[in-house]
């Protein structure tokens, strides 16, 4: 159920303040979520004054400044930083996106930094991701054939089917869409969400598959499909430029078209 | 380590809501609204079936300036209700949904509930029974 305000455990208060080092004049202000597990405090947001003259130009070059040169205790996932392994998805100045990709020149004021929204919160901006992959799991992200593969070369595609794919393969599973979905938030325990949704249709749109009914079988549901309600923030908000949302409505649509069929 | 006292990460608080999420919050809102609306038009119907009397403090309510500014809502809130749900429709149907297109109709549906209420009030003000 919609439950619009914290827990008292998750209410967020105001942290520490680290000044700027001397003789910096290129000042960002960086305000970063921070909790930590083992003080037993609420979660508080520490302000950060960065010399950007000696600073990267991505929110993810802030946040390393911080950790290698102010607080080493601050904690989050990074690896690529070029947007293809979908670590560093957070909340930046209201939207979900990635850190390595986000320019820092692209915010005006303060950098405010959340964790995914809606998610129990492992340490700092680190996320608990475990349900979301259960959740793919759950959706059987593989072929599935009951057709042998021919015995001397792999499935083939023509062109016009591999392009079906096209929006869907590159999804990167960062979780920002999902995490930015009210009813997802409301009823993230039962609904998918966009990015398994979408993940799902990567498989129904696959020429190769050959389970469409089952896969069908398993979405056909109050809760796992059809609380989406096109409110469009996973579309809005994906990193990718891809759009959850329509992905949303092919499945709906495939459903449709094999009750009247 | 325990992980029952993790805290639940900020949402409604810290995310800024685009519009076509603002529009899915009045479509709701409106589709309440509106059925509270069918309730007061049976109220409406039995103060008429009631008689003069009964009808009359009725058509007094609804025309006070309170009357008329809730009737005004429920005007808005029925063209909102209908033209985004014509859009929902479209979605329906797979269309429209380019970042673009969702930005372009949410325009449209604004504007045509506002140009529809206005042209119902203005009618209603120049050619109506009270005119």
């Amino acid at each position: 159920m919609a439950e619009f305000t914290l827990p008292k455990n998750s209410v967020v208060q105001k942290g520490k303040t680290y000044p700027a080092p001397a003789g910096a004049t290129n000042i960002q202000v960086v305000e970063v979520y921070r909790w930590d597990p083992d003080s037993g405090e609420n979660p508080r947001i520490d302000t950060y004054n960065l010399d950007l003259d000696t600073c990267g130009p991505m929110v993810l070059d802030a946040i390393l400044k911080i950790k290698d040169e102010v607080d080493s205790t601050l904690t989050f996932r990074r690896s690529c930083r070029e947007g293809i392994c979908g670590s560093c998805s957070m909340n930046i100045n209201g939207k979900n996106t990635l850190a390595c990709t986000k320019d820092m020149s692209d915010i005006d004021g303060p950098i405010k930094i959340y964790p995914l929204p809606h998610m129990p919160v492992v340490k700092d901006i680190v996320p608990d991701l475990t349900h979301f992959y259960a959740q793919y799991a759950s959706i059987k992200p593989w072929i599935q054939s009951t057709t042998p593969p021919p015995p001397d070369k792999e499935r083939l595609q023509s062109k016009e089917d591999r392009a079906q794919l096209d929006g869907l393969y590159e999804c990167i599973l960062c979780a920002c869409c999902s995490t930015s979905c009210p009813s997802y938030w409301w009823n993230g325990d039962r609904y998918l969400g966009p990015a398994i949704l979408l993940q799902a249709y990567r498989w129904l749109a696959d020429s190769r598959d050959e389970n469409a009914g089952e896969r069908l079988d398993e979405l056909e549901d109050p809760f796992k499909l059809y609380r989406c309600h096109t409110i469009m923030n996973c579309t809005e908000t994906c990193p990718k430029g891809l759009n959850p949302a329509k992905a949303i409505a092919e499945i709906k649509k495939l459903l449709v078209e094999r009750k009247i069929a | 380590m325990s992980s029952n006292n993790r805290p639940l990460s900020p949402h409604l608080d810290v995310y800024r809501l685009p519009l076509s999420a603002l529009l899915s919050v009045v479509h709701r809102g409106t589709g309440g609204f509106l059925t509270i609306g069918t309730i007061a038009l049976v109220w409406w119907l039995l103060a008429l079936a009631g008689g003069e009397e009964s009808f009359n403090s009725a058509q007094q309510f609804m025309g006070s300036f309170i009357g008329r500014l809730i009737l005004l809502g429920w005007t808005f809130a029925l063209f909102f209700h209908l033209s985004n749900g014509i859009r929902h429709l479209v979605w329906d149907a797979g269309y429209c949904f380019e970042k673009e297109a969702v930005e372009k109709t949410s325009y449209i549906v604004l504007g045509v509930s506002v140009f529809l209420t206005l042209l119902v009030w203005i009618v209603a003000f120049f050619f109506g029974a009270g005119a």
